[in-house]
């Protein structure tokens, strides 16, 4: 065996072995769950099922309809749309799933950042909420130039969201308070505090109207479209990819990614080496909640930009968990996995439209895959695929083995 | 063995006992802040009266009169016996003793009964509804809380709560209208809670997923898979498949005569009184018998009830998946308890709440379920005050249960302790 054919086969038992298959098998083993559950509920389905076993055709053809239907509503609702003619028209998916893609982009983020430092911020719907009331009454409160309103609304929207986080920072390190409890409690107080601000005038109802909703933003503070007035992608997702690199600086370049990290790993081990990990704490939690804040801004001024009501956050916030955890909390890791559900979104409520789908389906295939994923033996053994530590041992065996036959 | 039985029991000592710590100022100072607000409600009262009703309606077997309370006047003896606990906690504090728990309830109460007569003026409050429908909407807490803390003691973090309680609730509807037995629908329910503990034992015992990580996903794909088949299912078949039966209450004779008692605690479904049930024999369970040992064993020092013999996985799979089973009869609350159709995330991250209740209340079964009825209070003192017209906004009314838990879990509660090994998996060797 030559050098050259025995390095291929290590390349080629790395992609079936190692972690490279387990995330397309696990995005595999979702959507096939997604199309039972698609299959079981079809009306078309129940009916032919009835009388299976005299024509199993019908059957058939109608659980492949059911199913290659939703599929490709979701394909063209995500990627592009083969029906729509011209290229123009064709590609408009894609820049939705960009749009949706966005919030989750900097939410995501957020949470990942967290995790690393060992917290769990489950407190991005508040944390939005505030952002976004914040950016929003700034963008239609004033009338500042162009481009220095939108980044006044953006660093007030960051802020706020900041403040929302920061004071569980200072709750945890100053007191102790658990911060999973202290956030969760924080998303219904902003809920409620915004509710509150959106039906009293003079806060931030919009004049002469008695819905809870506030005006639209003023011109200057909207978040242009990238692609043209023609796509909703908007200057959000510029903002998301210079967050994406920023935190990428911070937690693998920068000295306090490190002390982040090191606390993250073990706070007492971080403790003895000197770093102050309360501080830690409420740095992370400040950086993202700021993070959760840009997704509340890219809301209010990118995509609900006609006034916006208390569900601007639309559970955003608890897609970013999912987000993160499925980027394996890395900054890449969370932009690939926020794209997958950006495009999951878009898709969905073109499968909701055109097949009657609810959109609740992908909400189960997104956590199936959070779930396959996690879990890399299950995947393994579902797709037989060979565990590479047991490969590595049997390897040695066989090597030992002969040694001893050598030497025997 | 002597590390593991005082570490397993430490939570539980430090909480109501004198410790070596240094004294927290914070009782005394969230009593000043008190006292001072009350001293200003009572500058600022509206003259008037507030009734307090004692009966439901005139069908009650005892009646009891009115009790008119003159607003002034109330507010100032509230706030001057305020006052005096206000003294009396920083009169402690100078001779470093701990300010006592019973100090803090009577406090709690006073200082609730004097807002109750500030807000109420001109208007009679019904003492009964406001009571009963507390227990009411603690009845899930309170079951959510004993499975988080079944959970937790066992060394499994139970997020998946609001899961277990939304399947409970998706289950018990379906088999309601279709059986029309509510009874029926409680071992359902129960057995659907458990399948999602099952899981979550699965994937973090099995697979060693990180338990946080497992719950989060599976109140998504719980939230998902029930709204799911709620649109694709429920929602066509609405007259077969989601018109439950309510569970009828069930007066106890005798006890339910009980003026204001009687009708709050013993005239309810069977549910709230498996909830009785169900605390006691779980606050019995973990701290007096040899189940209660072993798991707690097991939660906080896994290596050593390993080494004298205690199968580690097992006992947290199975008490994970009994925590299920509670959580899942909690949720039937939602829909055959009260009587409604299932609707998609109906349980309204009540889990979450009921997780803080577990924090809150420091793992112990009695002291979350405490918890898990003051959130419940709070929430049907702002529905009550909605109705008889209250001076706060109601969204501030509706905000009130989570600052309290904001500011408990800051202030009177302090560093809480988890159960050592809560949420570490444990691999053998």
């Amino acid at each position: 065996m030559n050098e050259s054919s025995r390095r291929m086969q290590r390349v080629l038992r790395e992609i079936t072995t190692g972690s490279a298959l387990v995330p397309v098998f696990a995005i595999l083993l979702a959507m096939i769950v997604g199309a039972v559950m698609i299959a079981a509920t079809n009306v078309d389905v129940q009916e032919t099922s009835g009388y299976f076993f005299s024509r199993p055709g019908d059957c058939l053809l109608a659980i492949w309809q059911a199913v290659s239907g939703a599929y490709t509503s979701l394909f063209q609702g995500a990627i592009y749309n083969f029906d729509a003619g011209n290229f123009t028209d064709g590609i408009r998916p894609l820049t939705d799933t960009l749009t949706n893609a966005t919030p989750l982009i900097a939410g995501g983020l957020g949470v990942a950042l967290a995790f690393r430092v060992g917290l769990f911020n489950i407190g991005g719907q508040g944390q939005m909420l505030i952002a976004a009331s914040v950016a929003g009454w700034i963008g239609f409160s004033f009338n500042l130039p162009p481009v220095v309103h939108l980044l006044v609304a953006l660093l007030g929207g960051l802020a706020g969201g900041a403040v929302w986080g920061g004071l569980v920072g200072i709750l945890k390190a100053r007191t102790g308070a658990h911060e999973v409890i202290v956030t969760i409690m924080l998303n219904y107080v902003a809920f409620y505090l915004v509710s509150w601000m959106l039906r009293t005038p003079g806060l931030l109802q919009a004049p002469g109207s008695s819905n809870p909703q506030s005006p639209p933003e003023a011109a200057n503070a909207i978040l242009p479209k990238i692609f043209g007035p023609g796509y909703s992608t908007h200057f959000g997702l510029v903002f998301a990819l210079l967050a994406t690199a920023v935190v990428w600086w911070i937690l693998v370049r920068s000295g306090l990614g490190f002390q982040f990290r090191a606390v993250g790993f073990n706070p007492r081990a971080a403790r003895v080496a000197g770093i102050n990990v309360s501080r830690m704490y409420v740095y992370a939690l400040l950086i993202s909640a700021s993070l959760l804040g840009l997704a509340g801004v890219s809301q209010v001024l990118g995509t609900v930009n006609t006034g916006f009501t208390s569900t601007i956050d639309a559970g955003l916030g608890f897609d970013a968990i999912t987000v993160a955890l499925l980027g394996r909390s890395t900054p890449i890791g969370t932009l690939l996995a926020a794209l997958l559900f950006g495009a999951f979104r878009a898709g969905g409520y073109s499968m909701q439209a055109v097949n009657q789908v609810p959109i609740e389906i992908v909400l189960v295939v997104q956590s199936l895959i959070v779930l396959f994923i996690a879990a890399p033996p299950l995947v393994r053994s579902i797709f037989r695929l060979p565990d590479p530590r047991r490969i590595r041992d049997q390897g040695l065996r066989l090597r030992r083995t002969k040694k001893a036959g050598v030497s025997a | 063995m002597s590390v593991v039985t005082s570490r397993a029991s430490d939570p539980v000592v430090t909480i109501g006992g004198e410790t070596a710590n240094p004294v927290s100022r914070k009782v005394p100072i969230v009593f000043t802040a008190v006292t001072v607000i009350a001293v200003l409600a009572a500058i600022s009262a509206r003259s008037g009266d507030t009734a307090f009703r004692f009966t439901r309606s005139s069908a009650d077997p005892t009646q009891l009169p009115e009790m008119h309370l003159p607003v002034c006047p109330t507010l100032w003896v509230i706030a001057v016996l305020l006052a005096v606990g206000t003294l009396f906690a920083w009169r402690r504090l100078l001779v470093r003793r701990k300010v006592p728990m019973w100090l803090v309830a009577v406090y709690g109460t006073l200082a609730v009964i004097g807002f109750l007569v500030w807000a109420g003026v001109g208007h009679a409050i019904p003492l009964v509804g406001l009571l009963g429908g507390a227990l009411s909407l603690a009845v899930p807490l309170v079951y959510g809380a004993l499975a988080g803390v079944i959970g937790e003691r066992v060394g499994v973090v139970n997020i998946a709560i609001e899961a277990q309680l939304l399947s409970g609730a998706f289950t018990a509807a379906i088999v309601s209208s279709v059986t029309k037995q509510p009874l029926l629908a409680l071992p359902a329910a129960m057995v659907t809670g458990m399948l999602v503990g099952m899981v979550l034992a699965a994937f973090s015992l099995k697979y060693l997923v990180d338990q946080v990580i497992v719950g989060v996903v599976l109140n998504v794909l719980v939230i998902g898979l029930t709204s799911f088949l709620y649109s694709q299912v429920l929602v066509p078949h609405a007259d077969q498949l989601n018109t439950p039966v309510r569970l009828d209450a069930l007066p106890i004779p005798l006890l339910s005569d009980i003026p204001v008692i009687g009708p709050v605690f013993f005239r309810q479904t069977i549910v709230v009184y498996l909830m009785y049930v169900a605390v006691a024999v779980v606050a019995a369970g973990l701290f007096r018998t040899r189940w209660g040992l072993r798991l707690r064993a097991v939660g906080e020092h896994p290596k050593a009830a390993d080494t004298v013999g205690i199968k580690v996985i097992s006992t947290r799979l199975w008490n994970v998946a009994l925590a299920g089973a509670i959580a899942g009869l909690g949720g039937t609350f939602f829909t055959i308890g009260s009587g409604i159709a299932f609707n998609k995330q109906m349980t309204a991250g009540m889990g979450y709440i009921a997780l803080a209740a577990v924090i809150f209340g420091k793992w112990h079964p009695i002291k979350a379920t405490l918890a898990a009825l003051l959130f419940g209070f709070a929430s049907n003192l702002q529905n009550t005050l909605s109705v008889i017209g209250s001076p706060v906004p109601s969204e501030f009314m509706l905000m009130l249960p989570y600052v309290v838990t904001i500011l408990a879990v800051a202030g009177l509660v302090g560093k809480s302790r988890a159960p050592a090994a809560s949420g570490k998996p444990y691999v053998k060797g």
